[in-house]
């Protein structure tokens, strides 16, 4: 094998390598970790850049190919940067039908953003995710780990204020 | 009247701690059953139970059970997987399960996994819910404590490990063999059956798969026998259900009670009727991948096969309603874009035909449609919409309210075409 | 064999197919694109609907993909019915609706299956109104083309890719709408058989790049049957040329040998035919060593001149690249005993070996299709994908039959490709590699150990004595050795089919005669042994069974002290074969040396006359590949200038000279014959092919030009507005026009000789159903070619043949073992001239383990030399674990690895002079 190769490796920290050995240690094949592992990346990263896919792909014992064809089919794996959080709101029918595009409208103004892109300041990534099951009380959104539902354009602002 | 699934649930929705749900009868089933019982004889009181799945297509989960190979001289794996993607627009019923009272998911699991003689249990899990994911890990490591899992349960002889899998996304990781390949590492595309899951499916193994909310179901009947199960019931069907209901209704929420509830009750009482200034043109009874139905079918009971008589499918039980002041055009083609999005690309009538139907419906609905478009819709319906047209279900149920719709609300789509533009906004 | 009835009539099919290959097989036309002959079904396009009924009294019927559905005695089916025609035309119309209407620029056109679908399915007027997605396009190398919007998302490519070939880098990715199949970044395509790519694809995606640079649509090509000179597999490829010119070679179909798949040496190693170093006139080396340019005739004189001169003593080289029909007529002129095989001293031996190994019987030499069908391989000392590259492709299906075995137990039927690998996983039949460097079967091997050839066939003879102790054993087995071999040796015990495989590629006489005891010994167990061979060129066997195997070789000669007249050298470029010492040496002896060749190589450059001699595109011929079987090969056009094919060149010097051992041997036909009559081991070889006189059923030739051929008239008429007169062919069954027998009608059975693919409907090389007895079988007018190695009755006393068992092999006084290490792309000589394949071939090297790189003093980038039959050899350092120690591997026939063909063992030091010009990240299995 090339050195080239052997170097990516480093890419990736010794927790993350410790971390998605771990997950290795329960399936029957290294390769069964592929998607453990993408989030393990972005749980450190953030998101996965080109660089920290292939050492993941080597650490794996798969090709670039065969990762990247997993890490581009799931929406949670992000292979651009996000920002520090994502907002994700739900555009799914229940949350539509309780007025989840108004919801959406005064996120894109108040972040100044279109969903998939990413605040100037690097701070939210804005997102449509699928029905968060907490349609009892939409519209919903999470931003980060954090749910938030019962949503009005007004009670937006309360929740970034407390973010910020 | 019992509500076995939600009865140690609190007020203030904090989870049941293992001692709780011990000090209310919890883990007897499994003390009474592991090692003591044969896997035959849970079998049995499951199958005599005549519990469906709940997680959408309601299968009888004990004759799902049947079909793994009992071959006691195959030293491999066996794996059960609960299903808790829970992905499926207007449900929210799984979560609630797991974020207050996880026990009874892992106690299911167990007896489950005992049943088939499993030896690894997985719970695929969407990321999204970070509270359940906390709590089944909880659950989990509690159970490790007291001996309900790991090496040698109650000492059995009998081993179970369950893992918690948390999901990358998609709503297609619901279907259960698409569930299969993303544990397995992989994309989740769809496996074509047969092989059902039960004789090949996680890493070529026997597999069973079950809804959270089915899994849960089964310590009580494993406790209060066949017959009690099938007495909750109502209709037809056995057991209670977690019906729920979103749109304008006064209380939306999901609440425990029998199968066989009509609708008119679930709507009128526990929903609260609908909200001042809205009345009820529809409903899509099990989900958004249901057809509609309408207020000519609120008396009909939520049983399985009534549901499919009148043209739909009971689905999750969790009805989304259409009120008079949302566009039905434009809320079917909410329904149709989100599964287009979701569509894992494998097959042809998914991967092309809904995005196409998708852009018509938004011609309609921003007064650019044709009248030959509402052809298209129809051929595109029948192209996309028969089981077996498509590798799996999922396009076939992402078509379902729009083929209702163009039966039960046609007029709209015409209105939107003659008069270029939508006159509810 | 069950009864189904569709449509209301009733037909009889085999009970193992699907739906879907079973009525294709009887003939009608249903269209699909996902489900592939050979990869079997996934279900993913849904363009192959049909109805099937419960019973007679279910009129509705329930719609099901055919290539899904098992056969089932009774069946009752609808092609016809209208929902499934409705459905059918509705998936092609979806399909469609993102597909670019780019027909008239897409080098897919006219042979497209998608067009081909499009029009079975009925979906003529378009609907939907949208915009068409749009993709980046990749670079892939110089061998392929990406074209991704045109992308019908069929999975065809990935799964040929990934499952079939075992490639790592082409994926899908993405989802929904938008998935893109790909690489991860822009970059050569990494896998030898990428170039089927190009075939497997039913549309325009990935295309052929060489021939896009001169394209010509498939309807104006000129073809021909012809067999590739790669390598001694032996695949039948179809040649198609325009304006004289070679422009692509495609798979041509043959059950038993390539059955759908090339490598890509042989789909893109023919570049060589349109070579600016090509001989193209007859020349005499002037005064000043330039060639003067001579007509036809004129050479003939002179080069019958030299060999009538009274007394003169003329002698002749053949050659294991040239055809039989050229080599019997050179030994002909010249007479057997002044005619030299053409192979090496060493090579010659190895390969006589082989041959004499193949006649004992002890085993069976299986076809490539049977290879698909053991259940145990071993491989000694052969790097099988880089030498005999189809073989290994065969081999990664091999290890499929334990799949297949687990999916019979749970009735999982075998064309259900996904469900046989998912219940699979990695859980694959053995394959054992006992190899001296890195290779690219290893992921499919259970197995591999890294060992220098004479290590290689210890292990090989210890294998055998393990297997039935009265085969010689090695006396001096180290304990690993004997683990090893005992393992090996219980893997092949547990099979029932084991294959052996190994060959000349190590050019050592013990491995061959080890991997014979082995499967020897197997069959004296009472399992159905195989051994295969790789031998090194598409006709090494050929001219080795040519005089019963007693020609003399190349050494005899050059050994020799006699002066020469006249040396005649037969498409042979020595320096490849000897130390160029040796050779100059020899050349100061010889007086004249008359050259007959396609390419301006070292040896033709210092010839007295030079002939021009046709390629594999331009003549007939016939080739014996590894298994014995021969097969002819045909022009796909006349070349022009003064070249013609060697053996014409044979025929026109007989006669100037106006010699009478040629008798009335006028014709190709007839040199056939004549090898026929007067060699016993060749004696059916007339029956590789029809003869000139063979007509269709119709009383026609087979033609060369497609029947749509548009351009006849049209070609030249910026010179001329005359249609030129096609040339008239009276040397094969072939005809240089469009009129013929190639359209297929129903009932008519197209002959083998057909040289492309075409039928009613079918514009793509899919036709080749319509060619089949049956869907994946062999072809209607059988598989052509013939063996000529009769498996005969075993020998008795095989134990007592090879006995002699190399000595462990230890580093003696700093002398290293020369292990020769071969390139798909460019350790062939011919095929490496070719423009594509030439940007693919390494810089020559030597490789060694790091240990040895530590003893020597060298790292990668460094220069290592050796002085080797007086001659001095440089070249760069590879380090690498992979190279067994005590070895150093070099990259045979590649930059002056000539000189190192000879020798066992070498003595090495680091070259103080070295510059590096490698690119840093280059590593020994990169192309
Ligand atoms: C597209 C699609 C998505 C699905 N999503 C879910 C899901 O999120 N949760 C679930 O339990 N079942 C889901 N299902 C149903 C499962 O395939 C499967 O039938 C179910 O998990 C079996 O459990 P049960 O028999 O207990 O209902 C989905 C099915 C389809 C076709
Ligand atoms: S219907 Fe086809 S494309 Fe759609 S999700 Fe299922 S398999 Fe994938
Ligand atoms: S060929 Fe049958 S689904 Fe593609």
């Amino acid at each position: 094998m090339s050195a080239v190769k052997n170097d990516m490796i480093n890419v990736l920290s010794q927790q993350e390598i410790d971390a998605i050995e771990a997950e290795i240690e329960h399936l029957p094949d290294r390769k069964s970790a592929a998607i453990d592992a993408l989030k393990i990346v972005q749980k450190y990263r953030g998101w996965v850049s080109d660089d920290s896919l292939r050492a993941t792909a080597k650490l794996l014992e798969m090709s670039d190919e065969e990762l990247d064809g997993i890490a581009t089919f799931y929406s949670l794996i992000y292979r651009h940067p996000v920002g520090e959080k994502v907002v994700m709101y739900c555009d799914s029918v229940s949350c539509w039908i309780m007025g989840g595009n108004k919801v959406r409208d005064r996120l894109k103004e108040k972040l100044q953003i279109e969903p998939g892109q990413t605040t100037e300041d690097g701070k939210y990534t804005l997102l449509p995710v699928t029905c968060l099951g907490d349609c009892d009380h939409a519209p919903a959104m999470m931003v980060g780990d954090d749910l938030h539902h019962d949503l009005t354009p007004e009670s937006l602002d309360k929740i970034f204020e407390e973010d910020a | 009247m019992e509500t076995p699934l939600t009865k140690n649930m609190r007020a203030d929705k904090s989870p049941v701690a293992l001692s709780d749900y011990m000090s209310t009868g919890g883990y007897a089933a499994v003390t009474k059953t592991i090692g003591k019982s044969s896997p035959a004889e849970v079998l049995q009181v499951v199958k005599d139970s005549n519990l469906r799945g709940r997680g959408g297509a309601g299968f009888p989960a004990g004759m799902k059970w049947s079909f793994v190979p009992m071959n006691e001289d195959d030293p491999g794996h066996k794996y059960l997987v609960a299903n808790a993607d829970e992905m499926e627009p207007g449900t929210f019923k799984d979560r609630l399960i797991m974020e207050q009272d996880p026990h009874q998911l892992i106690e299911g699991m167990i007896l489950a996994a005992y049943t088939i003689q499993a030896d690894v249990g997985y719970i695929f899990i969407r990321a999204e819910y970070h509270y359940a994911i906390r709590e089944l890990k909880k659950a989990i490591s509690a159970c490790h404590d007291k001996g309900f899992l790991g090496k040698n349960i109650l000492d059995s002889g009998y081993n179970l490990d369950i893992h918690v899998h948390v999901s990358a996304g998609r709503y297609i990781c619901g279907e259960e063999t698409a569930l299969l390949n993303s544990l397995e590492g992989k994309r989740a595309h769809p496996r074509a059956k047969p092989p059902f899951p039960q004789v090949s499916g996680l890493w070529g193994r026997p597999t069973i798969v079950n809804n959270v909310e089915s899994l849960a179901c089964v310590s009580h009947i494993v406790n209060n026998g066949a017959d009690w199960f099938k007495s909750l019931g109502i209709g037809e069907d056995s057991g209670t259900k977690l019906f729920g209901i979103s749109g304008r209704v006064k209380k939306p929420g999901t609440w425990e009670l029998p199968m066989g509830t009509p609708i008119r009750e679930l709507v009128e009482v526990h929903a609260g009727g609908m909200q001042d200034g809205y009345k009820l043109r529809g409903f899509l009874p099990g989900g958004a991948s249901t057809d509609f139905l309408t207020e000519a079918h609120l008396d009909l009971p939520m049983d399985y096969d009534v549901i499919m008589k009148a043209g739909s499918r009971m689905g999750t039980g969790q009805m989304i309603i259409l009120d008079d002041k949302t566009c039905p055009v434009a809320m079917v083609e909410n329904v149709v874009s989100f599964f287009a999005r979701e569509s894992c690309g494998f097959c042809t009538p998914c991967r092309e035909g809904l995005p196409w139907v998708e852009k018509v419906l938004h011609a309609i609905e921003v007064g650019e449609g044709v009248p030959e478009d509402l052809q298209i819709l129809e051929r595109q319906g029948r192209f996309i919409g028969a089981v077996g047209n498509t590798h799996c279900a999922l396009a076939p149920g992402a078509i379902e309210p729009l083929t209702s719709a163009l039966k039960y609300f046609r007029e709209d789509f015409e209105q939107h075409i003659r008069d270029k533009k939508c006159s509810y906004q | 064999m069950p009864t189904i009835i569709v449509d209301g009539i009733s037909y009889q099919v085999d009970a193992n197919d699907n739906l879907l290959e079973a009525l294709l097989g009887l003939g009608l036309d249903l269209p699909y694109f996902c489900w592939h002959p050979s990869m079997g079904s996934i279900g993913s396009c849904r363009q192959c609907a049909v109805i099937q009924y419960q019973d007679e009294d279910d009129q509705q019927g329930r719609l099901v993909m055919s290539c899904m559905t098992p056969v089932t005695e009774g069946a009752i089916l609808s092609i016809d019915a209208e929902p499934a025609a409705e459905f059918r035309s509705a998936v092609i119309e979806n399909l469609m609706i993102n597909h670019p209407h780019d027909c008239p620029v897409c080098e897919e056109g006219g042979e497209c299956h998608l067009q081909d679908m499009t029009v079975m399915a009925g979906h003529s007027m378009r609907h939907y109104k949208g915009l068409k997605t749009t993709h980046r396009n990749q670079y892939l190398g110089p061998l392929l083309n990406h074209e991704m919007n045109r992308c019908i998302a069929c999975y065809r490519c990935v799964r040929y890719y990934q499952d079939y070939a075992g490639g790592t880098d082409l994926a899908v990715f993405g989802s929904r709408g938008r998935v893109y199949f790909g690489r991860h970044e822009d970059g050569v395509l990494q896998s030898e058989f990428a170039g089927n790519l190009v075939e497997v694809c039913p549309t325009g995606v990935f295309t052929d790049k060489p021939l896009s640079e001169r394209y010509t649509r498939k309807w104006d090509l000129q073809s021909a049957p012809a067999v590739c000179t790669g390598c001694s597999m032996g695949c039948n490829i179809s040649v198609a040329e325009r304006y004289g010119e070679l422009r692509r070679i495609h798979n041509r179909y043959n059950s038993e040998v390539n059955g759908y798949f090339l490598c890509d040496r042989g789909r893109f190693g023919g570049g060589f035919v349109n070579h600016e170093d090509r001989i193209r006139r007859c020349g005499v080396r002037n005064a000043s060593g330039v060639y003067d340019p001579v007509s036809k005739q004129q050479m003939l004189e002179k080069v019958s001149a030299l060999i009538s001169a009274a007394g003169s003593k003329v002698v002749a080289i053949g050659s294991p690249r040239a055809s039989l029909e050229s080599n019997h007529l050179l030994g002909k002129l010249v007479g057997r005993e002044n005619f030299y095989s053409g192979l090496s001293g060493r090579e010659q031996s190895i390969i006589n070996a082989i041959y004499a190994i193949q006649q004992t019987g002890g085993a069976r030499i299986p076809t490539l299709r049977e290879v698909e069908a053991a259940d145990a391989v071993l491989i000694l000392g052969e790097d099988v994908t880089n030498t005999s590259a189809r073989l290994a492709l065969s081999l990664r299906q091999t290890v499929r039959n334990r799949s297949k075995e687990m999916a019979n137990q749970i009735q999982i039927p075998l064309w259900h490709d996904a469900a046989v690998r998912k219940l699979a996983q990695d859980e694959k039949s053995p394959l054992v590699l006992v190899t001296a460097s890195e290779d690219r079967l290893e992921d499919v091997s259970c197995l591999t150990h890294r060992a220098g050839p004479d290590d290689t066939a210890r292990i090989g003879y210890a294998i055998a004595n393990i297997i039935d102790n009265r085969y010689s054993r090695p006396a001096d087995l180290t304990d690993n050795e004997q683990t090893l071999a005992a393992s090996i040796a219980s893997i092949l015990k547990n099979a029932e089919k084991p294959l052996i495989i190994s060959g000349s590629g190590s050019l050592n006489l013990a491995v061959v005669e080890a991997a014979a005891n082995v499967a020897w010994a197997l069959k004296g167990e009472n399992k159905d042994s195989g051994l295969i061979y790789c031998v090194p060129e598409c006709n090494s066997l050929g001219v080795t069974m040519l005089h019963d195997g007693n020609s003399n070789n190349l050494d005899d000669l050059l050994s020799g002290s006699d002066d020469i007249d006249v040396a005649i050298v037969l498409e042979n470029d020595l320096y490849r074969r000897a130390g160029s010492t040796a050779i100059n040496s020899w050349l100061g002896k010889v007086k004249n040396l008359v050259v007959i060749d396609q390419l301006d190589n070292p040896t033709a450059s210092v010839a007295t006359l030079v002939l021009p001699a046709a390629s594999f595109a331009e003549t007939e011929g016939t080739l014996v590949n590894y298994e014995g079987r021969a097969q002819r090969s045909f022009a796909a056009f006349l070349p022009q200038g003064d070249i013609q094919g060697s053996w014409q060149w044979l025929l026109d010097i007989a006669d100037q000279v106006g010699t009478q051992k040629f008798g009335s041997i006028r014709q190709f036909d007839q040199v056939t014959e004549d090898i026929a009559a007067q060699n016993a081991a060749l004696s059916g070889v007339t029956k590789a092919a029809p003869d000139a006189s063979y007509r269709s059923g119709a009383g026609q030739k087979i033609a060369r030009m497609t029947h749509r051929a548009s351009g006849r008239t049209a070609m030249v008429a910026d010179v001329t507005m005359y249609e030129p007169q096609q040339p008239v062919d009276n040397t094969s069954a072939l005809a240089f026009t469009m009129e013929g027998a190639n359209l297929i009608k129903p009932g008519e059975v197209p002959s083998s000789l057909t040289p492309y693919i075409w039928s009613p409907g079918w514009n793509s090389n899919q036709a080749i159903i319509k060619f089949q007895a049956e869907t994946g079988g062999a072809l209607t007018d059988s598989d052509p070619g013939v063996r000529l190695i009769a498996t005969a009755s075993p020998v008795a006393d095989l134990h007592t043949r090879h006995t002699t068992i190399p000595a462990i092999t230890r580093h003696q006084g700093g002398s290293l073992q020369l292990v020769p290490g071969y390139h798909l792309f460019g350790s062939e000589e011919l095929s490496a001239y070719s423009k594509a394949i030439a940007e693919l071939t390494p810089r020559g090297y030597f490789a060694v383990h790091p240990d040895v790189a530590g003893q020597l003093g060298v790292a990668d980038h460094d220069g290592l030399e050796t002085q080797i039959n007086g001659a001095n050899v440089q070249l760069e350092v590879v380090v690498s674990e992979s190279v067994a120690r005590q070895c150093v591997v070099y990259s045979y026939g590649i930059d002056a690895t000539g000189e190192l063909v000879h020798e066992k063992r070498g003595t090495f030091k680091k070259a103080e002079s070295w510059e590096s010009s490698r690119p840093s990240n280059l590593i020994m299995s990169d192309r």
